[in-house]
């Protein structure tokens, strides 16, 4: 028997799964793309650029770049979308707008999915049972704010407050484009969205979804570009901008709206504390803190980046930690095995080889889990630095990669304070088995989203924000809903 | 039993104790264990059902499977007949297929240890030598509710019999009752039951009857309790109570067997039994086992699925990439 088996597995190992890659035929991209403004596919005027598979750098698509003019035209058309149509809707028929959606990107999920990995580069398994499934609750949840916005808190027939600049980041693409889109249209708000540069494509397959649902034209526009068209919508003439990215670009867009009637919510960066006790379910910790970090290659705004552990489990927690993050699986992020993905773009890639270069010479020791790297794409080992200083830069600045740090503490009241001590404030962790403690400390963490005994973890209905560096204003649930209203008669 | 009389020695657990097991040593160590988060420890388990194997792996899973599984028959109605169709089954699982790989063991009740013996004839042995064992449930299977000497008879019985494993299982109302040193003294009596006069032993499994112990942190220190008093195996279930073998639990296990050789260097084996009827389900098992305790674990003496179905459903998956198409039940042998 054994013999058999010794030949059916010769020269390979059952962990070395066979490739398990996810069709990519289900996505049929065209070879250009414009901007979707008034519900039609036009030509941009600003020079248009490549979007790139960044697991094999080879490019995907040619995208338009819509320039200043291009994004009044698209703000325009939002405009009179707005006057005409939307806001004039009731709401039980804007609602019935938001389920088809909802539906059709339930439809469409394998699609999505697919171009999400191709285009961010992150695994399949992650696109498709994290990303796509949210992108449709978030949509069925707001469908069904859109009649009841009488009970948003906010007095009896809340006015919308007319057109939303969204700008969103590259991390979380289609999520990022639900989070914005789908309380702005149920709220009665019509959008004008620009996708980051190096993920525009499920964007793009979005615009087609809203066209499948008869969405009135202008509803929603989709504008591609850099940094300038993001600063042109902006300064355009919309009613809100709503901005999810780094806190140095929030800042900018703060203040060059300052002293307008703009309103903003500003969604930035974090460096997370998870906070394990010596108390804690050991082995779910272990999964909190790899689920909590390297999720997403760790471009999650809300990464619990610093582990602070207390120092009388650190070195086994560590060493275990190690162990698991072994068995992570890097590579083809279409690949259904696949834990860690493709970095998303050179720079970034830049970035968090410079931080953790620094983290080391600063004295911070460096362990990088062993596994092959891809020759062509970008990507970046799992990484734990250990003996991690609070004064070193790699625990204080947001790395947005698989980074972490780890730091101890003895006390609750240190774990607190070390926590506490960011200039951000997005979001926070907390692992023991006991619930008292659980909600002792979680009550004096300043963070705007905080997980007990598990972490990344998101509802429709649940809303999010940061504190302090992190932004201002919440996405999700009532809250997320009155970012998008004037408070009518109370 | 007073708390501060001393148990049965035994030796693991005096090196891990730190000095003699009483009750309450033992309680203060089991109450001490980490507990399990119960929804992260379901996320983990569902994790690996997320995986995806195919084509060159799936075909070595398959025979990996066929390989860990101790082919199981425990009904009243068990006849010498019926077990020698077992056992006929055990050496030639697929006569349109000689290379198919043989099951490690046959499971049946003690009185069948003899003919079991019989029926596998020259192929009785050790599963590493290409040989099919003999397991035998003792120690009043399956509900445990006998005194500790028909306890000991039985086990000594099957043992003489012929049995190379013994499967008891834990008396579970004394471990719920918080009685740990009475289940510790249990295993202890029935491992030495499973001495031959030779000075070989059976190798022995223990069956927690996790559906009965119904806490994920029972689960644990019943884990625990039964390595510290020397058990070869931990195993999950009887087969007779639902729940029966699940992901979740039987990973945790596989924690605990990790967790054990990293304290002290030696490998515990660990055995789903129960409601694992198909290879897809049996083949997530096998991703539980790799990415919690490592690939070593990967063999007869450290894994095993305790099954009766499960075995044709491989075979018929066998065939189907051997083949290129399904085939249906009439296309493998009834046992």
């Amino acid at each position: 028997m054994s013999k058999d088996i010794q030949q059916a597995g010769e020269g390979r190992r059952f962990l070395d799964y066979a490739p398990a890659p996810e069709s990519r035929d289900v996505v049929r991209l065209r070879p250009s793309y414009g901007l979707f403004i008034d519900g039609d596919w036009v030509d941009g005027h600003g020079t248009p650029f490549s979007t790139i598979d960044p697991a094999t750098e080879a490019p995907l698509a040619e995208i338009a770049a819509a320039d200043e003019a291009d994004v009044a035209l698209a703000v325009a058309a939002a405009r009179r979308a707005y006057d005409k149509t939307w806001s004039r809707m009731p709401g039980t028929e804007r609602g019935k707008y938001l389920f088809r959606i909802a539906r059709l990107v339930q439809e469409r999920a394998r699609e999505l999915a697919v171009a999400e990995s191709l285009d961010n580069g992150k695994p399949i398994k992650e696109s498709r049972d994290v990303d796509v499934p949210l992108v449709a609750a978030w949509f069925f949840y707001y469908a069904g704010w859109a009649d009841k916005l009488d009970y948003a808190g906010l007095g009896a027939s809340p006015r919308p407050l007319g057109v939303a600049g969204q700008i969103i980041p590259w991390n979380f693409p289609l999520l990022m484009l639900a989070w914005k889109i789908a309380p702005a249209l149920a709220a009665g708000n019509t959008v004008v969205l620009k996708p980051a540069e190096t993920t525009p494509l499920t964007a793009l397959l979005f615009a087609d979804i809203c066209r499948q649902a008869a969405l009135p034209a202008g509803v929603v526009n989709i504008v591609t570009g850099a940094g300038a068209t993001g600063q042109a919508l902006v300064r355009a003439e919309v009613d809100k901008v709503a901005f999810t990215g780094s806190t140095a670009v929030g800042r900018e867009i703060a203040k060059t709206i300052a002293g307008t009637e703009k309103k903003a919510t500003l969604e930035l960066g974090g460096k997370a504390a998870n906070i394990v006790f010596d108390d804690a379910p050991i082995d779910q910790a272990i999964e909190g803190v790899v689920n909590g970090l390297f999720f997403n290659q760790g471009h999650v705004c809300c990464a619990g980046s610093r582990l602070l552990v207390e120092e009388s489990i650190h070195d086994e927690f560590v060493d275990r930690l190690k162990q698991r993050l072994t068995t992570l699986r890097l590579g083809d992020p279409l690949d259904k095995n696949t834990d860690i993905g493709a970095i998303n773009s050179a720079e970034q890639l830049e970035r968090i080889r410079q931080l953790s270069d620094l983290g080391e010479a600063e004295g911070a020791e460096r362990w990088s889990a062993p596994c092959a790297i891809p020759e062509q794409g970008f990507w970046f080992a799992p990484t734990i630095f250990t003996n991690v200083a609070t004064s070193s830069t790699i625990a204080r600045e947001e790395i947005f990669g698989p980074v972490l740090s780890v730091l101890t503490f003895r006390t609750p009241a240190e774990a607190i304070a070390k926590a506490n001590n960011t200039p951000y404030g997005l979001s926070a962790g907390i692992w023991s088995d006991k619930g008292s403690k659980i909600l002792a400390v979680a009550d004096r963490l300043r963070a705007g989203v905080i997980w007990a005994n598990t972490f990344n973890r998101f509802d429709p209905a649940s809303p999010f924000g940061g504190y302090k560096e992190s932004g201002y204003g919440r996405e999700g649930g009532r809250h997320g809903l009155t970012a998008y209203l004037k408070a009518g008669a109370r | 039993m007073s708390t501060a009389q001393k148990l049965a020695p035994a030796a693991r657990a005096v090196a891990i104790l730190g000095g003699d097991a009483t009750d309450r040593a033992l309680r203060l160590h089991l109450e001490g264990l980490s507990r399990v988060d119960a929804v992260g420890l379901e996320q983990r388990a569902a994790g690996f059902a997320t995986r995806s194997i195919k084509t060159a792996s799936k075909a070595a899973a398959l025979d990996t499977v066929i390989g860990l599984i101790d082919l199981t028959t425990l009904e009243g109605a068990d006849t010498p007949g019926k077990v020698r169709s077992l056992a006929a089954k055990a050496m030639t699982p697929d006569p349109g297929d000689p290379a198919t790989p043989r099951p490690a063991a046959l499971c049946v009740y003690g009185d069948m240890v003899g003919v079991a013996v019989e029926a596998l004839g020259g192929r009785h042995g050790d599963p590493d030598d290409g040989r099919i064992a003999v397991a035998a449930v003792a120690t009043a299977f399956p509900s445990g509710r006998a005194s500790l000497a028909v306890k000991l008879a039985d086990t000594r019985d099957a043992v003489a019999a012929g049995a190379d494993e013994i499967d008891m299982v834990i008396d579970r109302g004394a471990f719920l009752a918080g009685r740990y040193g009475q289940v510790f003294e249990e295993i202890i009596a029935v491992k030495e039951a499973c001495a031959r006069p030779d000075g070989t032993a059976a190798s022995l499994k223990v069956i927690l009857e996790t559906g009965e112990l119904a806490t994920y942190d029972a689960v644990r220190r019943a884990s625990w309790l039964a390595i510290l008093a020397g058990a070869d195996f931990i195993k999950t279930s009887t087969g007779k109570v639902q729940p029966a073998a699940t992901l979740p639990v039987t990973t945790l296990m596989l924690e605990v067997v990790r967790d054990w050789h990293r304290i002290t260097g030696e490998r515990i084996g660990v055995k789903p039994a129960g409601g694992i009827r198909a290879s897809k389900d049996a083949i997530r098992y096998l991703i539980a086992v790799a990415e919690t305790v490592g690939e070593a674990w990967l063999t007869p003496h450290l894994f095993r699925f305790g099954a009766s179905g499960l075995l044709n459903d491989v075979l018929l998956q066998r065939q189907k990439l051997a083949t290129g198409h399904y085939s249906g039940p009439d296309y493998v042998t009834i046992d």
